[in-house]
């Protein structure tokens, strides 16, 4: 199948492309030079038209055991009916949804990419029966690292080289993509009701400190030559104050040097960018975040955007899970994971009236526009800030100066004393949304035919109804309804969204990254044997097969 | 005739025929009822006699079996009934959860001279 | 084959040897499980031999032509084939209804109202110091749990018996009594008054406890509490003693909030003991391709959730549904009678490598192979860990997934989509 996208205004950030009349050819999935297309080719005129290539979500708990407890727990999500074409599967959910409605959505807001950022490695087999039962968009997962009894022990061994192969063979195991770390010693802490503070408590038990994990875990990353770095939620999450210890998080990095990419990805940092003592004088630290990140060339971030409104807060950072329990008083689902991990949900409202959800909304918002565009991307870090549905009410936000002004309105006025939200006139070009959805998000996760339309990336294009030549930044409502509903998606060189509804059904591929050529697993096989005595399941019967998953993509490291 | 309350349950045996249910041996491991050593005596059963419960959902003939346990035996007024067929005959509806109530039922246990029905005949009464 | 996967229980244990006949390392369940017994020979339709092809035609065109089937079973079946049947609920506007709805569904309308404080088993065997069974006897309907998971496990912190305190309450002095270093014998339909007592004195307001609860005396009941809160890391688990009787899914809750009180003090954890070895799968499967884990009604197109009316019970008793698909269950033996009257009159369509119950009044019949020993797959043990069993045998019956799959494609065909 070949497909000419024919006289869109392309804007390309990673290839200089600001907006250039273009023609964008596609064939067998890749997007090619016109030379390689015949004539059996079909043609869609989009002149005029934004022509871009499909948003990547780098953090979105879109799969696995977490999201699939929490749609048993909240029947309530399941109520709101969505819009689908005849012969597709029923799409229902509000904040959680359906796999069949999370392929749909994506694709319906032009999204192509999404990945699951949080993966119990022992329930890995589940992750990847949702992966692959969400339609569309390709995906991978990463497994949970940052509490796990060998991990501890190597970084208390200071061994990076067993810590290597622990991780390549988990990530052989699990069929996973990269490092993710929650709370590093908080959950073990948890498992007898305390969690640590920062970066220099002594995890019980063990002897060493989240400090020595993380930076134990980046070494190992970054020796494999893995595509993606540290994807790290940090300690103390949700907690005011807590920007202090992002920031000492964040200089880690200072001491490991990549040409390629980040080597620490701090997730949904919004939630780690509060000062204060307490919920009563907390504000947003977010522009010392940014002034901190922009003086860095290793470190990105992503937004942990909240959306005024239901969401579902679920994480691995269990002890923080059963404080927002306590605080909200809403029901609480928790999973201790035997000597890996752990996890909590709890259902959440973020309500423009509260000071504090105010305050949490203005703060992300302040990152989006405050960090360098080439290091901060869009995420809601859903459902935990609300649902991926949100990502183009966030970006015309971004864009808007007079649509926050509108938004502003709705918020507690405490915004106004705790964060320098209503200070900033900054509206973000079309080229640096883009940059934040596409280009960022794919740049940090090392997918190098993601985000971007040069030859031989992914034929995932997607056509708004906005000239980015010629719009108006203060008729928001016209952006936000353009990014709502997309002209064409495309995946795969295959048209699946046209006008804003799901018309094709195609299915994407899982990626996963297969480190075994950097490291030996020898090293480790007597602890692993060693180790697999306190597990419920045997060795042999842990970890999931490639053959078992619909479409997977191996990608080597180094 | 005494009034009992009624629980069912699993047992070890009942499990290890569950895929043969159409064996006598699957039958042998579901077609009795376990009683208070006493609450027999005082309608008059021996282990191996036929009783009859009755509930508001219907009635079943069993035979009589001595609880087993030793010290602590299944209380007075308590009797139990392996999980299946038989057991679904005095069983109830759901109270608003859709899920039936399938323990605590009250019933009435009586000694009788009809027969234990094998599990064929008693889904050919339903069909 | 070495670490072949037992799909009997909910336990899921992966540590079976076998060699095509005999197994090793099993339960007495299990052993019955992996022994040879009677199967169909093939295909029926009212009684009739006919191919596979056939059969599933006619199946096919029996549920396209009602107006609501009940699609009913799934929890002694793999994830790949629940999936389908969910798929194939959607298609046919019908419902679809799996095991825990005569089981653990009460657990899943409290996690509803109080969510459940959980963990794996891997956590009562590493770190409990307290384990509770609760209306549950495992060692007749479980029988390896004790040994693998809990009782008797040699965990990383917590290295046996000798370190654990084991409670059972029950109505009846159970086999499992026998393991416990303390039996508390409560009356039938009081689980709900215990709980209560046992939050009030956990809360400090022993005062208001009077001085007998459910068949426990006062001092009893404050025993019992000081044992929970001795606990550094407790494990409770309970069985169908709390969703079968008086008060159902309020008993549930109203142990998810003593575990709730617990984790203010210490660390608890609650488990339900699932029965069937994928009936965590048959929701799971459910709740991630339409929204809910069971009673799904898709009459107008999308899911809707009501335990009320569509549970197979409640759609059988209120004469809801005008078909009955039975995959891997045997709703003849196992549910009320009236509700098995309404399911002989109906047209049932029933896949099953075994002759059941449900056998005898079903109008087709379509043999499969054995999970797990014929045909491989995804199933989730009671704790949701997935395990992919195996196919150790060749056979001629086909799977569930290949049966479902050619039944899909032709009610898709059927209906012209």
């Amino acid at each position: 199948m070949t497909l000419h996208i024919k006289n869109g205004i392309v804007v390309d950030p990673k290839n200089g492309i600001a907006g250039e009349k273009m023609d964008i050819f596609i064939k067998d999935g890749k997007i090619v030079e016109e030379s390689e297309v015949g004539k059996e080719c079909k043609t869609i005129d989009v002149s005029g038209k934004l022509v871009v290539a499909g948003g990547v979500d780098l953090h979105a708990h879109i799969a696995g055991g977490k999201i699939n407890t929490g749609r048993a727990m909240r029947p309530e999500e399941m109520r709101f009916v969505r819009r689908k074409s005849n012969g597709l599967r029923a799409a229902v959910g509000r904040t959680l949804l359906t796999s069949p409605a999370i392929g749909y959505e994506y694709a319906k807001m032009g999204y192509t990419t999404a990945i699951e950022p949080a993966t119990p490695s022992i329930y890995v087999i589940h992750t990847h029966e949702e992966l692959d039962s969400i339609p569309i968009i390709d995906k991978a997962t990463l497994p949970l690292f940052g509490n796990w009894h060998p991990v501890f022990k190597y970084a208390a061994d200071k061994d990076v080289e067993k810590m290597k192969s622990f991780v390549a063979w988990v990530l052989e195991r699990t069929k996973g993509y990269g490092v993710k770390l929650v709370n590093p010693g908080g959950v073990e802490a948890w498992m007898y009701g305390g969690n640590v503070s920062g970066l220099d408590d002594t995890i019980p038990g063990f002897g060493v400190t989240p400090r020595e994990v993380i930076t134990t875990l980046i070494a190992a990353v970054e020796e494999l030559k893995l595509p993606h770095s540290v994807h790290l939620h940090c300690n103390n999450l949700g907690v005011p104050g807590n920007y202090e210890t992002t920031m000492e998080t964040i200089k880690l990095a200072k001491k490991f040097r990549n040409d390629n990419r980040q080597v620490l990805h701090v997730t949904h940092v919004q939630f780690n960018a509060y000062t204060g003592s307490s919920w009563r004088d907390m504000g947003s630290g977010a522009e010392e975040i940014a002034k901190l990140v922009n003086s860095m060339n290793n470190v990105t971030i992503d937004m942990g955007q909240p959306i005024f409104g239901h969401a579902t807060t679920m994480t691995a950072d269990s002890p923080f899970q059963f404080e927002l329990h306590k605080l909200v008083k809403a029901k609480w689902c928790n999973k201790d994971v035997e000597l890996e991990t752990g996890a909590g949900i709890v259902p959440l409202v973020y309500r423009p009236k509260s000071p504090v959800n105010a305050v949490q909304w203005a703060t992300g918002l302040e990152l989006g526009l405050l960090v360098d565009a080439d290091k901060i991307a869009v995420s809601t870090d859903y459902p935990n800030g609300g649902p991926f549905t949100a990502y183009p009410y966030i970006v015309t936000l971004l864009m808007s100066r007079k649509f926050r002004e509108e938004e502003m309105k709705k918020a507690h006025q405490y915004i106004e004393k705790a964060t320098a939200l209503p200070s900033i006139d900054k509206e973000r070009s079309i080229e640096e949304v883009i940059q934040m959805t596409r280009v960022t998000p794919a740049r940090v996760l090392g997918m190098e035919n993601k985000g971007h339309l040069g030859v031989g990336a992914d034929g995932d294009v997607v056509v708004y109804d906005i000239d980015p030549l010629n719009y108006d930044s203060s008729d928001y409502q016209a952006i936000l309804k353009a990014l709502e509903n997309p002209l064409y998606t495309i995946k795969g060189g295959e048209i699946v969204v046209k006008n804003g509804d799901v018309v094709g059904e195609v299915w994407g591929r899982t990626f996963w990254v297969d480190a075994s050529e950097q490291t030996t697993t020898e090293i480790i096989e007597a602890d692993l044997d060693e180790y697999f005595n306190y597990y419920t399941v045997k060795r042999c019967n842990y970890g999931v097969e490639e053959g078992w998953l619909h479409n997977p993509v191996r990608i080597t490291a180094g | 005739m005494i009034e009992v309350i009624v629980i069912t349950g699993r047992t070890t045996d009942q499990g290890m025929t569950i895929d043969e249910k159409l064996s006598n041996d699957y039958m042998k491991a579901v077609c009795y009822c376990e009683m208070n050593e006493r609450d027999m005596s005082v309608i008059g059963v021996n282990e191996g006699d036929r009783v009859k419960i009755k509930t508001e959902f219907g009635e079943v003939v069993l035979y009589a079996k001595k609880a087993v346990t030793k010290d602590l035996e299944l209380p007075e007024g308590v009797v139990f009934i392996p999980m299946g067929p038989y057991a679904n005959q005095v069983v109830g509806k759901s109270n608003g959860s859709g899920t039936p109530q399938y323990k605590g039922i009250k019933g009435y246990v009586e000694a009788t001279q009809e027969d234990v029905k094998p599990v064929e005949e008693l889904i050919r009464v339903v069909k | 084959m070495k670490n072949a996967i037992c799909t009997f229980c909910g336990n899921v244990c992966d540590d079976i040897e076998f060699d095509g006949t005999v197994g090793k390392n099993l339960c007495p369940i299990g052993e019955a499980k992996f022994a040879a017994k009677r199967r169909m020979e093939a295909p029926t339709i009212e009684g009739e031999k006919v191919s596979y092809e056939e059969a599933i035609e006619r199946a096919a065109e029996i549920l396209v032509n009602a107006k609501r089937p009940l699609l009913y079973g799934w929890a002694s079946t793999v994830n790949e084939a629940i999936k389908l049947g969910v798929i194939l609920a959607e298609k046919l506007g019908g419902i679809y209804d799996q095991c825990s709805s005569v089981c653990h569904a009460p657990s899943t309308l409290a996690m509803i109202e109080e969510g459940i404080p959980g963990g794996t088993l891997g956590q009562a065997k590493n770190r409990a110091d307290v384990i509770v069974f609760w209306g549950c006897n495992p060692v007749e309907a479980h029988p390896r749990h004790p040994s693998r998971y809990s009782v008797m496990a040699r965990g990383f912190l917590t290295k046996g018996r000798q370190y654990r305190h084991i409670v059972v309450v029950d109505v009846r002095k159970t086999a499992t009594a026998y393991l416990a270093t303390e039996f508390y014998q409560i009356k039938p339909g009081y689980d709900f008054a215990v709980f209560t007592a046992l939050r009030s004195i956990v809360n400090g307001h022993e005062d208001a406890v009077p001085d007998e609860v459910g068949g426990l005396s006062k001092e009893k009941l404050k025993e019992l509490a000081d044992v929970l809160m001795d606990g550094k890391y407790g494990v409770i688990f309970y069985g169908l003693g709390l969703t079968h009787s008086r008060g159902q899914d309020r008993n549930v809750e109203c142990i998810v909030k003593l575990v709730q009180t617990l984790n203010r003090q210490t660390r608890y954890i609650l488990q339900p003991m699932r029965g069937h070895f994928n009936v965590v799968g048959a929701g799971a499967v459910a709740a991630w391709e339409a929204g809910y884990e069971y009673a799904i009604d898709f009459s107008r197109g999308y899911p809707r959730f009501s335990p009320s009316e569509f549970t197979a019970v409640e759609a059988l008793l209120r004469k809801d549904c005008d078909a009955a698909l039975i995959v891997a269950s045997d709703p003849a033996a196992h549910f009320p009678k009236k509700a098995v009257e309404r399911l002989a009159e109906i047209p049932v369509i029933q896949i099953d490598p075994h002759p059941n119950v449900t056998t005898l009044l079903a109008d087709i019949v379509i043999p499969s192979a054995i999970v797990g020993i014929e045909a491989e797959g995804t199933v989730y043990r009671m704790d949701g860990i997935p395990l992919r069993v195996k196919k150790l045998r060749e056979t001629e019956y086909w799977s569930d997934y290949q049966i479902l799959r050619l039944m899909l494609d032709k009610v898709i065909q059927m209906k012209g989509e």
